[in-house]
């Protein structure tokens, strides 16, 4: 039995040490808006948190983060910038298919939590790793623009 | 189903724009109230609502299949007959029937219809979602239903006031007369008691208050927030997770397998042979999760029967194709092109595209519950009625004993829309198998997919190889355009084959080409050859090699005529009284300030091909960087008649641009060696990123006719456009998709 802190809560989860966060939150835990994409840190999909820092959980085992805070989709919007992401992701009706946007989420609230205004390089660079196969990005970008302004 | 109709649907036809419009057989049209959780209005199977009501309209209905309900809090639920997988038909179809029936859009919920007669598509007669068509079809069929369900609470409301139904008005879920004030789910049992109008007058453009003004998507916030439920998100007490060991190759079959290290794993169930698609098999491993899973088909230990199964290599076909060029065996377009012998010079070549998968963002899945004669499904389905008959078929159920009910989809792309039901029936196989096997220790299991079964598991865009020679004389008029395609037809051997091949020709392989929008003196001639890969619809399906071939060929001969490209294609479409291309074009043009100065080391291009009844022409400001197109401006002229929901149809466009543009991407191409996909993930198959994406700006030529598509019309033109810029800039042609730029 594994202890972790997802979203400020202490959940004790019965699955192999070796278990991705991934399938410990989906399909341990039910929580299932961290998304599978890919199983190998190519997609973006499954990103959360840890310890604030935007991390794929598709291939981060379940001891290797015990003791560490864990955000995920359910959970970023309790703080201003993962809830101004949202926003601006809702004004901006980013999502076509909307399966990869939890994890375009959290990687755009690890981006705003340490750059306060970001370039469209800086943006590229922290959003690299996050797939779209509806092709959002145009939004996407324009919606981290705008939450970076609504932050400032 | 009717050829012809279908025909028409596709090409794009010109709609009816009558504002009084008669309504469908009244056995159709029924009204009920429903109790449980308030009063409700629900229509039930307006199976036919379009003219010619389909012949083979059930003539018993079965349980209530409503389009709309009134709920006790004058909230209005309405079912969307289709899948939403990012094309937003879960937010466009309630718009239409919310605007006639004059409820507040804030009023308005959806959800997605389970499989039924009554959320076929009113013209193809299956239930489906593909060829562009949820908002082209079903533009009248939901502005009727929610007319006539507001002519009802009308009628419902002047009963009770004893006042002329002419009095009354109605407006953001009220009807009022006088000093007469009801609200819709005052009045939705009254309504359910009125005789169905035998005619409905729909609201003239003008009147509008919803169509034509951007809504967000219904589910935006429930996205953003990680509540939105896909079918990959189905979880049910007691539910197992099913992997399948597919075969190394298409077809192949299991000689013998060890799954003791497999079976030690922690939490893994069962694991056992199923027969698989195109007559092979695999090995089913049921888990209590996908990890677990995973980690057992990872262990386990498989003999395959050598011999059995595909053995298709990319560079032979390449050269198989390139013979069956030399003798096409069918001819399409026969006009003469003896012409050809007087010309000065000939320009084209040989073009050839790769394989290509889906990929969509969620990887194919679906949940099944067996009872004794009875299961329910859930999956983010495109073909809801032949899934449902190909699961029942499966289990050894009737159709109706099967309940498909439909969750989002992360994607599809044509991937969920198969006729052979791939990995549906292998769903179901398990399913099946793990009932019988554990008796009554089985419960629901979820077979997944894993993106490498993804990227493998077929269904692709075909291959093609196109020739073409166009011969010129010497002031560059054309003399004879002869062209050569060889490809897999998609549809031979599916239900589709009936009215989508026409003497042997696949249509879905020549739209793009036979249609000669630039009245070319052409020949068409193709060969159909038979490949041991499944091949499939993949978004705007032959239109995304059959639009880079034409858009870039006419480039081609424009500057060996010494005209402007742009110029060229006009003086055609005039003369062929082509408008909507021109209007889209004219529109691209004007707004990227086309054929003005770049910066060194840039060039314009432009494309504009029409599909699924719209047209979309590109304007792309191109460099080259590292070897890649980067692509730095792009503009969109599109012509899609009246836009429902401009800012959907704007993400359609600037998202299908992104999609089509993978195309031309190196990385995005599926080969196979000896039967072998020799790609499994996205660190080998690479759709862009957004380092590699651009953004569109979109413009709409102004309408009001009946909607044409707008999921796909967006994909075709991007890529040859592109491909034109990097002409200019290099003075040389690519004729091969991914693009092969010079290092």
């Amino acid at each position: 039995m594994t202890t972790l802190n997802i979203n400020g809560e202490l959940l004790r989860v019965d699955a192999d040490p070796s278990t991705p966060v991934l399938w410990a939150l989906r399909d341990v835990l039910g929580m299932t808006g961290t998304k599978y994409g890919c199983g190998i840190a190519a997609c973006g999909a499954c990103t959360v948190h840890v310890n604030g820092q935007p991390t794929r959980s598709c291939v981060t085992p379940i001891s290797a983060v015990v003791g560490q805070k864990i955000t995920t989709i359910e959970g970023v919007g309790s703080g201003p910038v993962g809830k101004a992401v949202q926003a601006a992701w809702i004004a901006h009706d980013v999502a076509q298919c909307g399966y990869c946007q939890s994890g375009q989420i959290m990687s755009a609230t690890g981006l705003l939590e340490s750059n306060k205004k970001p370039t469209d390089a800086d943006i590229e660079a922290a959003m690299a790793g996050n797939l779209c196969r509806c092709g959002t990005y145009q939004r996407i970008r324009a919606a981290i623009h705008d939450a970076a302004r609504t932050l400032a | 189903m009717d050829a012809d109709r279908i025909a028409r649907c596709l090409s794009g036809a010109p709609h009816t724009r009558s504002r009084r419009v008669p309504l469908p057989r009244r056995d159709f049209l029924r009204l009920s109230a429903l109790a449980g959780g308030g009063l409700a209005i629900a229509w039930h199977a307006p199976l036919a609502l379009a003219e010619g009501a389909a012949p083979d309209a059930p003539k018993a209905l079965p349980d209530p299949q409503p389009f709309v309900h009134i709920l006790a809090d004058n909230t209005v639920e309405i079912t969307v007959n289709r899948l939403d997988f990012g094309q937003g038909a879960l937010t466009a179809l309630p718009m239409l029937l919310a605007e006639e029936l004059d409820v507040d859009w804030s009023q308005v919920k959806a959800g997605l219809a389970p499989a039924g007669d009554a959320y076929k598509d009113p013209l193809f007669g299956i239930q489906m979602t593909g060829g562009s068509n949820a908002v082209a079809h079903s533009w009248l069929q939901y502005r009727q239903v929610g007319a006539a369900t507001r002519a009802m609470l009308i009628a419902a409301a002047a009963e009770q006031w004893k006042v002329p139904v002419a009095s009354c008005t109605t407006g953001s879920g009220v009807v009022r007369s006088g000093s007469h004030k009801a609200t819709y789910a005052a009045l939705a049992e009254g309504a359910a008691r009125q005789p169905v109008p035998a005619t409905v007058t729909l609201k003239s453009p003008r009147q509008y208050r919803i169509i034509g003004k951007g809504k967000p998507r219904l589910d935006v916030a429930a996205g953003a927030t990680g509540k939105k439920k896909y079918g990959i998100d189905m979880r049910l007490p007691g539910m197992t997770v099913a992997l399948l060991q597919h075969a190394p190759v298409f077809g192949g079959q299991v000689a013998g397998f060890d799954a003791g290290r497999a079976l030690a794993v922690k939490g893994v169930r069962d694991i056992f042979q199923v027969p698989t698609d195109r007559g092979g098999s695999g090995i089913a491993i049921v888990a209590d999760g996908y990890w677990p899973a995973k980690q057992a088909r990872d262990l386990l230990q498989v003999t395959w029967k050598t011999g059995v199964g595909s053995t298709v290599s990319s560079d032979a076909l390449l050269a198989s194709f390139r013979d069956a060029a030399r003798q096409p065996a069918l001819t399409a377009i026969d006009r003469d092109v003896s012409g050809a012998a007087a010309a000065v010079r000939h320009v084209g070549g040989e073009y050839h595209f790769a394989y290509l998968a889906h990929a969509p963002m969620e990887p194919l899945n679906a949940t099944f519950e067996l009872k004794p004669g009875a299961a329910t499904v859930w999956a983010g389905s495109q073909f809801q009625t032949l899934d449902q008959a190909a699961i029942a078929q499966t289990l050894g159920l009737k159709p109706a004993q099967v309940n498909l009910i439909t969750l989002p989809a992360g994607g599809g792309f044509g991937r969920r829309a198969v006729p052979t039901s791939d990995y549906l029936r292998e769903g179901a196989a398990i399913a099946k198998a793990w009932y019988e096997r554990q008796g009554d220790k089985a419960g629901p299991v979820k077979l997944m997919w894993s993106r490498e079964d993804d990227i493998r598991g077929g269904y692709y865009r075909p291959a093609h190889l196109h020739t073409v020679d166009a011969a010129l004389d010497a002031d560059g008029k054309l003399l004879a355009w002869d062209h050569v395609i060889v490809g897999q037809s998609i549809v031979k051997g599916t239900p589709f084959e009936g009215f989508l091949v026409k003497n042997g020709i696949d249509g879905t392989m020549t739209e793009g080409v036979a249609e000669n929008v630039y009245g070319l003196p052409m020949r068409l001639r193709v060969t159909h050859p038979d490949v041991a890969v499944p091949v499939l619809w993949w978004r705007s399906v032959g239109n995304t090699h059959t639009a880079f071939v034409m858009e870039t060929m006419v480039d081609e001969v424009a500057h060996a005529a010494g005209t402007d490209p742009v110029a060229w294609r006009m003086a055609r479409f005039a003369a062929g009284g082509h408008e909507r291309h021109r209007a889209a074009l004219q529109l691209a043009v004007d707004k990227s300030g086309y054929g003005g100065k770049l910066p060194a080391g840039h060039a314009w291009g432009a494309a504009v091909h029409e599909s699924f009844g719209s047209v979309v022409a590109y304007v792309v400001d191109v460099s080259i960087v590292d070897g890649r197109p980067k692509v730095h401006r792009a503009t969109a002229g599109v012509h899609a008649n009246q836009i429902v929901n401009p800012l959907a149809a704007e993400a359609q466009v600037q998202g299908a641009a992104i999609f089509g543009f993978a195309m031309t991407q190196p990385g995005f191409e599926i080969t196979l060696k000896d039967g072998v996909v020799q790609q499994s993930q996205f660190t080998d198959f690479t759709p862009p990123r957004m380092t590699e994406a651009f953004a569109v700006a979109v413009h709409f030529v102004p309408s009001d006719e009946a909607p044409t598509g707008l999921g796909e019309p967006g994909v075709p033109a991007i890529a040859p456009a592109v491909a034109n810029a990097l002409a200019a800039l290099t003075g040389k042609r690519l004729r091969t998709l991914p693009l092969e730029l010079p290092a």
